[in-house]
């Protein structure tokens, strides 16, 4: 046999599987919202607000309920005591580090 | 068959002959290259699915959640906040949220305490989520003790464990009955930890969020649309999880790509020389070249991409478990529906395939261009 019709053979086998992989991907997003429905359920009855993926603070456990100084927040100078805290960066809300306008005084 | 295409597959057959001869060499480029590809593929079906599992969720979270701050610090809010907001135009339904942390000294781990007014929850019992269980040993129909704000134990008998599918919401959950909270926590009657306001009108919820503040300056209004921002950040290309992987398997690519650009060993060039003097042309070298790194590139593309797919969603990112955990003791077990994205492998492909087979090409064009006779001696 040629090395080519092998190479070929090999790559047509790859290729199968990558669209067999496009196919499941697609096949588990059909069946997504039953998967789903459970969490839904709970998300909706209970008013859940974050996903539970690092459960070691306060801050890791709800980054969306976060104080806006997290992970900062025990005093202005504290470290960050957790690993993950390197791997989440801090949400883009309006940024306490803004310029702050110039104080203007009111003559009487 | 086609003259051309019998061209290219003869071209093929010499290329793979070229590369079985340096056997050692080649595979373990390979190997190296499709461990890269895996763990950039990896890491962006992880983070996409994770986006996508957030973005699915919290489209069912409350519209907006309202905190008190006092000193700069999130405080329980009195009922009396709670009525006034409810009675705000466009509010549709305001709902105190009663919840808190638990620290068990005996596992180390934090739970997340959360009352519930499901009338099928008893006071005295309690649900826990499937980690709660799994870290305490427990099951339905147990007693488990929680410590008390005075260090009093209290103890509820288990009603129900979560669904093994909610780990992903729900790992770290103990729901009670409203009056067991207040009790855990000596949370008086009047106070509520925060407030989840859900608005007939998602248009209006800025609306309503500025008459809350106006109302209460000390109130702390979080959008839904802030709360899905919080995990488009956490996992962007930018920032977090995604800046720390994607960083070292790039540099490491570079590398490699760079290693092959720099130059083509003394053998290779001797090879280019010979094939040059027998007749072959410059175009015929590069399309060997060509074809010997299309070859390792879709290979190690190929065999990455569906490694990679297998580890996420097959055996629920085994290898990131480490990354996620951090000190967490209490770690949720969950399985990833795959959100596939046309644009992320196109990416993947053009970041990883195509740098590749340009640095092949590179030295080789030059080697191509150079007189046989001082490629040989060289």
């Amino acid at each position: 046999m040629r090395p080519s019709t092998l190479c070929v053979t090999l790559f047509g086998t790859l290729a199968a599987l990558f669209a067999g992989m496009l196919l499941h991907a697609r096949g588990r997003q059909a069946t997504a919202t039953r998967e789903r429905a459970g969490r839904v359920e709970l998300v909706r009855s209970l008013g859940l607000t974050d996903l539970c993926l690092f459960t070691e603070a306060r801050y890791t456990r709800h980054p969306a309920m976060a104080d806006r100084h997290a992970a900062f927040q025990d005093h202005p100078m504290a470290l960050d005591h957790f690993p993950s805290g390197s791997l989440l960066a801090p949400p883009p809300f309006p940024s306490s580090h803004a310029p702050i306008p110039p104080a203007t005084s009111q003559r009487p | 068959m086609r003259p051309s295409l019998q061209r290219h597959r003869s071209v093929l057959d010499f290329a793979l002959s070229s590369l079985l001869r340096r056997k050692g060499r080649n595979l373990a480029l390979t190997a190296v290259y499709t461990l890269v590809v895996f763990v950039l593929a990896s890491l962006v079906f992880f983070v996409q699915a994770l986006k996508h599992e957030a973005r699915e969720l919290l489209e069912h979270a409350p519209d907006m959640v309202v905190q008190r701050m006092v000193a700069g610090r999130h405080d329980p809010m009195p009922a009396s906040q709670v009525e006034a907001i409810r009675e705000i135009r466009g509010v549709e339904e305001a709902e105190a949220r009663i919840w808190g942390y638990y620290y068990d000294p005996v596992y180390g781990g934090n739970l997340t305490v959360m009352a519930s007014q499901d009338p099928t929850l008893a006071p005295g019992s309690a649900w826990i989520g499937r980690g709660v269980a799994r870290n305490m040993r427990v099951a339905e129909g147990d007693m488990v003790p929680l410590r008390g704000y005075d260090g009093l134990p209290i103890l509820f008998t288990i009603q129900k464990v979560l669904a093994e599918d909610s780990e992903l919401v729900a790992a770290d959950l103990v729901v009670l009955a409203p009056t067991d909270v207040r009790a855990l926590f000596n949370l008086p009657e009047g106070l509520a930890t925060d407030l989840a306001v859900r608005a007939g009108n998602p248009r209006e919820l800025a609306t309503i969020a500025s008459k809350i503040v106006e109302k209460f300056p000390d109130a702390r209004p979080i959008l839904k649309a802030e709360m899905l921002r919080t995990y488009e950040a956490a996992f962007d290309w930018r920032g977090g999880l995604m800046v720390v992987v994607l960083a070292s398997a790039i540099l490491s690519f570079i590398i490699f790509a760079w290693d092959k650009a720099t130059g083509l060993s003394a053998e290779e060039r001797k090879e280019i020389g010979i094939l040059k003097s027998i007749g072959w042309e410059s175009g015929d070298v590069l399309l060997l070249k060509f074809w010997e790194g299309a070859v390792v590139s879709l290979a190690a593309f190929l065999g990455g991409v569906l490694l990679a797919y297998g580890h996420v969603f097959f055996f629920s990112a085994t290898l990131f478990e480490h990354a996620l955990k951090g000190w967490s003791v209490l770690f949720p077990r969950f399985r990833l529906i795959p959100a596939l994205d046309a644009y992320q492998i196109t990416v993947l492909f053009f970041l990883t395939v195509l740098p590749y087979t340009a640095a092949t090409l590179v030295p080789c064009w030059r080697a191509a261009m150079a007189d046989p006779d001082s490629a040989m001696r060289s």
